[in-house]
């Protein structure tokens, strides 16, 4: 059997640049997310993923594997204490389509270990995550905080 | 979500058989039709239908692996749902609950 895979389908009313531009830059993912994603996003190229406030906590790390924006980036996803050991090394993809009159944003994570921390994590954070991003861009006001 | 979205949602959910392919769409996530048809003993076409329905709601996403169109439960516009109606009023709710089970309960322990 293959490892879990997960897939999170959100249509949002608004552009591919703008969803894009959502996803990297860190003022607007403090805003939905509370973290922020940093990297030159450069296929080959490291990013981290840490902590929104001023403490800048390391909460995830990896590498950008594809980059086309603002269609698709595919990005690998592990801990920082996984950061040496590839077969923990997760990977998730946003494909941005325009959809009708919408953007369709879907997120694909795989290559998970069945019953992991990092499985538990995901499946409870992607649908607020995603929920949250499109409430702040059609809305200009994102969820209540998530963490 | 609009409004026309949550009625897609609900009329998807209203169903018991298609609740039967989330179910199984949970435990296995990634099925082809055949594998669906097979682990729910439904015809194709029954089972086509139903995916159809819980595709328009965003219950469903699809993902196109060579051949094959796989399936996967998404549970975002569920989670919207628990936003919307659920999660601002939830610390009310709990603080309304306690109450009641302490007027309830009085003098009498019991039954949580």
């Amino acid at each position: 059997m293959e490892k879990p895979e997960f897939v999170y389908v959100t249509y949002i009313a608004s552009t591919p640049e703008k969803i894009w531009h959502a996803l990297i830059d860190p003022e607007t993912t403090t805003k939905y997310w509370q973290q922020v994603n940093l990297s030159d996003w450069k296929p080959g190229s490291k990013w981290e993923h840490r902590s929104g406030d001023e403490k800048r906590i390391l909460r995830l790390v990896g590498e950008v594997i594809e980059a086309k924006p603002p269609r698709r980036l595919v990005i690998s996803w592990a801990f920082p204490a996984d950061e040496g050991d590839e077969a923990k090394h997760t990977r998730v993809t946003f494909d941005i389509e325009p959809y009708r009159d919408v953007v369709r944003l879907t997120v694909t994570h795989d290559r998970l270990e069945p019953d992991s921390d990092m499985l538990k994590g995901i499946t409870k954070g992607w649908p607020m995550v995603l929920s949250s991003l499109k409430s702040l861009l059609e809305s200009g006001k994102a969820l209540p905080k998530l963490w | 979500m609009t409004r026309v979205d949550v009625d897609s949602v609900f009329k998807a959910l209203a169903d018991p058989t298609r609740r039967r392919l989330l179910d199984s769409l949970r435990a296995n996530s990634g099925q082809t039709l055949g594998e669906l048809c097979r682990n729910l003993d439904m015809t194709r076409q029954a089972v086509s239908q139903h995916l159809g329905r819980l595709g328009d709601a965003n219950l469903v996403a699809t993902i196109r692996r060579g051949r094959e169109k796989l399936h996967y439960l998404n549970p975002v516009p569920i989670h919207e749902i628990y936003e919307r109606w659920i999660a601002k009023y939830q610390r009310r709710h709990l603080v309304a609950l306690h109450a009641l089970k302490r007027k309830v309960e009085g003098g009498k322990r019991g039954k949580a």
